[in-house]
C-alpha cells in the first residue's frame, strides 16, 4: 500500500494521540441533498462560529508541521475554529468509511491520491470542483498527474497539498571512507558504489527490504524499465519489466550486498544505526533522520532501468460526504482547504514537497534537504486512480514482492502467479463498483 | 420505618410463608414465585447476550448471504455464493482463506500442548514453599498483563534476525546466529508460538495453581502412606484431582490460539508472504479493510463450524476417560 512509513513504534505513539473523534453534531438543518458539497464557494467565510473537525494521518515528523499550520489557521480566522484527530493511515482508511456511513463522518480531511478513486466510488467522499474554479487552481501549477489523479468519473474530488517520493538516503561517513564523492545515478554508478562500500569494510551497504517499502522500490524500477503495472482493467505488475525489477532487488541479496530476510523496519533501524549505507525510502524520513544526528545526505532513486522514474504518491484535501449538509461548515472548510493550498510552503518543512509550481517557485524549498528530489517531479509516478487499487497492491503485488526478495519463489512465477489473482480481483472491484 | 425495613426484608418474609400455607416442604414455594422472577434476574445479562452475541451471530449469517460492502448502497443478495467461492479452488477468497486456516491449524497444534504442560510445570513449582515464592509467581505472571502490542513489538526486534539481540546471544554462546526468526519457516512458528507461551502461561498457570490448592492435603498423605513417590502422586494424585479443570484449561487454551492474530500481525506480518496469516487475521483484512464483509462473515462461519468440532471433540475426549474409571469403581 503508499502509505507512509508506519513503524511500530509509532503507531503506538500515535495511538495516544488519538483519543476520541471530535464530531459535534451538525447543528443547521437546511435539508439539501446530502451528495453535493453544498452551494457554489465563496471565498470567505463570514458566517457564524463555527469548528470543524479535521482527520489526517499525520502521525510521523509531520505530525508538529500539520499542527502548528491549523493553528496558526485558527489565528487568522475568527469564526472557525479547526480541530484535528489524528490517527495512523491504516485506522483512517477503516475509521472514515464507517464514520461517513454512520453519519459521524469529519467536516474536511487529507488523504491519500491513491485513494481518492476508491473513496469516491464509495460515495464517502464529495466532488468540489467549484472550489478549485474558486481559488483559480489549474493544472499548470501541478504536475500532469497529480492533477488528472484526483479526478473520478469526471469530477474533481481532491486538492493536492504535497508530493513525496522515494529517495535515496546515504551515509555521508561510509561514501567518504569509500572515496566516493557524487551520489550514484545509474545502474552502474550504483553497482561501483556498492563495490568500493564493500571492499571499505561495509559489508552490506545495501539492506534489501522484504515488506514496506519494498514494492515500492519494486514499481519504480518496473517503471524505470519502461513498464505499467496496471492498465484499465488488468494487472501487469507481471511483465518483464517487473520481473527484471524484482531479479535486480533479489540480486542485491544474492551478491552479498544485502543481508538475505530483513524484517519488517529492520533495514531503515539498520541505516540509523550507521550498519548501512543506503537505504531507499519516504522523503518524509528526513527529519526522522536529522534528529537522529547520523552524518547522511539524500538524493533521488538512482535510474537503474532506461529512464529515469520514481514512485511518489500524493496528499490531497477532501470534503466528505455529510447525513445533513451545513452550509456554513462547507464554506468554513473551503475556506480552510484554501488557505493550507496558498500556505504549503511551510508544510515544506515536514519533508514533503509542496503541489503546486508557484509556492515551490517561490522557494519553499530552499535549502531543504529535499529540493534535489524536487527537481525530478516530472519523473514522479503514480498509482492510476483506479477504485480499490489500494488493497489489490496490498494483496498482491506486496506479498509477491516479498517473496521475491526473500528468494522463496523465484521473481517470474511469484508476479505472473500475483498478476492473474490481481487481475481478478480487478474484475471484482470493476463488479463493486459499477465499472 | 424500621418496622417496616424488617417487614419487607426478604429473608424473613421467605422463611414465614412456607410455614403459613401448608407445611409443604421448605423449598417448593420458591419455585411459585412470579414466572417473571428469574428472568428479571437476568435480564441484565441476556440483554447484552442478546445484543451483543445472538443479534451479531444472526446478522452475521444474513451478511453472509450478501455481498455486503457497507459503505455501498446496493448490497445484492447472493445467496450462497460466498460459501461457495471458499471451496472453489479457482477464486480469489479460497487460497488465501485456506492458507490462513491451515496457518491456524499449525498454530494451535503446536502452542496448545505447550500451554497445557509448561504452565503446569510452573504452577507445581509454584505451589511448593520456598523462600520468594510470591515474587516469582508475580515474576511468571507479569507478561499477561501486557497487551499484545508491547509484547509483539518487544520481540519483534529481540527476534529480529539482523540486528535482534537473540541471534546476538546465541553467536555469543556458539550456536547458530543467522536464524531468519520473523521471516522464514518453521522459525517464525517457532518464534510466535515460543513468544505466545511467554505471554500467556502465566494465565493457565494461575488457574493450575488454584486447582493444585484444592487437591486435598490428606490424599497426598495417604498416598505417602501407601509408599507411593513423588511421580506416582503426580500420576495418581495431582492428575484426577486436576482433570475437572483440564477440560476447562484445554478449550479455553484452543480457542485463544485459534483466535490468535496480534502477534502475526505485528510480529510477521503474516510473513514469509502469507504463512503466517491467520483465519482471524484474514477476517479481519477481509472484513475490514477490504470491506468484503459477506465474504468475511462467511469464512467466520467456517471457522466457528471448525472450533465447535475441536470442541466436541476434546469434550468427547474427557469424557470418555472418566467413563472406564467409573465402571472400576462400580466393579
Amino acid at each position: 500500500m503508499t502509505r507512509p512509513r508506519m513503524s511500530v513504534r509509532r503507531r503506538l505513539a500515535a495511538a495516544t494521540a488519538i483519543g476520541t473523534a471530535v464530531v459535534i453534531g451538525v447543528t443547521g438543518c437546511s435539508g439539501g441533498s446530502p451528495e453535493a458539497a453544498g452551494e457554489a464557494f465563496t471565498g470567505e467565510y463570514t458566517g457564524e462560529e463555527v469548528e470543524l473537525s479535521f482527520w489526517n494521518g499525520f502521525t510521523g515528523g509531520d505530525g508538529p508541521f500539520m499542527e502548528s499550520m491549523v493553528e496558526q489557521f485558527n489565528e487568522e480566522h475568527d469564526n472557525i475554529t479547526v480541530v484535528s484527530n489524528t490517527m495512523q493511515w491504516a485506522d483512517f482508511y477503516q475509521r472514515l468509511p464507517a464514520a461517513v456511513t454512520a453519519g459521524e463522518g469529519p467536516d474536511v480531511g487529507v488523504m491519500h491520491l491513491d485513494q481518492l478513486a476508491t473513496n469516491a466510488a464509495r460515495s464517502v467522499i464529495v466532488p468540489i470542483d467549484d472550489l478549485t474554479d474558486q481559488l483559480e487552481l489549474t493544472e499548470d501549477d501541478f504536475t500532469t498527474e497529480v492533477w488528472d489523479a484526483g479526478v473520478y468519473d469526471g469530477a474533481r474530488y481532491g486538492i493536492p497539498l504535497d508530493v513525496h517520493s522515494l529517495a535515496m538516503y546515504y551515509n555521508t561517513e561510509h561514501f567518504a571512507a569509500a572515496g566516493i564523492t557524487e551520489p550514484p545515478t545509474d545502474a552502474a554508478s550504483f553497482q561501483e558504489a556498492l563495490e568500493k562500500l564493500s571492499a571499505a569494510g561495509y559489508e552490506t551497504p545495501f539492506w534489501m527490504p522484504t515488506r514496506w517499502p519494498s514494492h515500492l522500490m519494486n514499481l519504480s524500477l518496473l517503471w524505470q524499465n519502461g513498464g505499467e503495472p496496471f492498465g484499465d482493467d488488468e494487472a501487469s505488475f507481471g511483465s518483464d519489466a517487473g520481473i527484471a525489477a524484482l531479479e535486480w532487488q533479489r540480486g542485491i541479496v544474492d551478491d552479498g550486498f544485502s543481508p538475505s530476510d530483513v524484517a519488517v523496519d529492520s533495514q531503515y533501524v539498520a541505516f540509523k544505526n550507521g550498519e548501512t549505507s543506503i537505504t531507499w525510502d519516504g522523503i518524509w524520513q528526513v527529519n526522522d533522520l536529522t534528529e537522529s544526528g547520523l552524518p547522511y545526505a539524500m538524493a533521488p532513486v538512482p535510474t537503474i532501468g532506461d529512464d529515469s522514474a520514481v514512485w511518489a504518491n500524493s496528499h490531497n484535501f477532501f470534503l466528505p460526504r455529510q447525513a445533513s449538509a451545513d452550509q456554513d461548515k462547507t464554506d468554513a472548510a473551503k475556506v480552510f482547504i484554501a488557505w493550507m493550498s496558498e500556505q504549503s510552503a511551510e508544510w515544506a518543512g515536514s519533508g514533503m514537497i509542496p503541489a503546486r509550481q508557484s509556492v515551490r517557485d517561490a522557494g519553499a524549498l530552499e535549502g531543504l534537504p529535499q529540493a534535489p528530489i524536487a527537481e525530478q517531479i516530472d519523473d514522479m509516478r503514480f498509482l492510476p486512480p483506479i477504485p480499490g487499487i489500494g488493497t489489490v497492491v496490498t494483496e498482491t503485488l506486496e506479498v509477491a514482492v516479498s517473496e521475491g526478495v526473500l528468494g522463496s519463489t523465484p521473481p517470474a512465477d511469484v508476479l505472473t502467479d500475483a498478476e492473474g489473482t490481481a487481475t481478478q480481483l480487478m474484475e471484482d472491484n470493476a463488479a463493486t463498483f459499477g465499472g | 420505618m424500621s418496622t417496616k425495613v424488617s417487614a419487607d426484608a426478604l429473608p424473613t418474609g421467605r422463611a414465614s410463608r412456607p410455614a403459613a400455607t401448608r407445611g409443604a416442604p421448605a423449598r417448593r414455594p420458591a419455585r411459585e414465585q412470579a414466572a417473571a422472577t428469574p428472568w428479571i434476574f437476568l435480564a441484565p445479562y441476556l440483554l447484552l447476550f442478546g445484543g451483543f452475541v445472538i443479534l451479531p451471530a444472526v446478522l452475521g449469517v444474513w451478511i453472509s448471504l450478501h455481498s455486503w460492502d457497507y459503505t455501498l448502497p446496493l448490497k445484492p443478495f447472493v445467496g450462497l455464493d460466498n460459501y461457495v467461492a471458499l471451496f472453489d479452488p479457482n477464486s480469489t477468497v479460497s487460497g488465501p482463506f485456506w492458507g490462513s486456516m491451515r496457518a491456524t491449524g499449525i498454530f494451535t497444534l503446536f502452542s496448545v500442548p505447550l500451554l497445557l504442560t509448561i504452565p503446569l510445570a510452573v504452577a507445581l513449582l509454584m505451589s511448593k514453599k520456598f523462600p520468594g515464592r510470591n515474587f516469582l509467581r508475580a515474576i511468571y505472571f507479569a507478561p499477561y498483563v501486557l497487551g499484545v502490542a508491547v509484547v509483539a513489538v518487544l520481540w519483534r526486534y529481540l527476534l529480529d534476525n539482523n540486528i535482534g539481540l537473540v541471534n546476538h546471544y546465541l553467536g555469543l554462546l556458539g550456536l547458530p546466529d543467522d536464524t531468519a526468526w520473523t521471516t522464514s519457516t518453521p522459525a517464525a512458528w517457532v518464534a510466535l508460538i515460543g513468544v505466545t507461551v511467554w505471554w500467556t502461561l502465566g494465565f493457565n498457570a494461575v488457574i493450575y495453581l488454584a486447582a493444585l490448592q484444592d487437591i486435598p492435603v490428606e490424599l497426598y498423605e495417604a498416598a505417602r502412606v501407601d509408599g507411593a513417590n513423588g511421580w506416582q502422586q503426580f500420576v495418581h494424585v495431582t492428575i484426577p484431582g486436576l482433570k475437572p479443570i483440564l477440560s476447562f484449561i484445554t478449550i479455553i487454551t484452543l480457542l485463544a490460539s485459534a483466535n490468535m492474530f496480534g502477534q502475526s500481525y505485528l510480529m510477521t506480518q503474516g510473513g514469509p508472504g502469507r504463512e503466517t496469516r491467520t483465519a482471524i487475521y484474514q477476517i479481519a483484512d477481509t472484513g475490514l479493510r477490504n470491506f468484503q464483509m459477506g465474504s468475511a462473515a462467511a469464512m467466520s462461519y467456517v471457522l466457528t463450524v471448525f472450533l465447535m468440532l475441536v470442541s466436541v471433540v476434546v469434550f468427547w475426549i474427557f469424557r470418555e476417560k472418566n467413563e472406564p474409571k467409573a465402571k472400576k469403581v462400580r466393579s
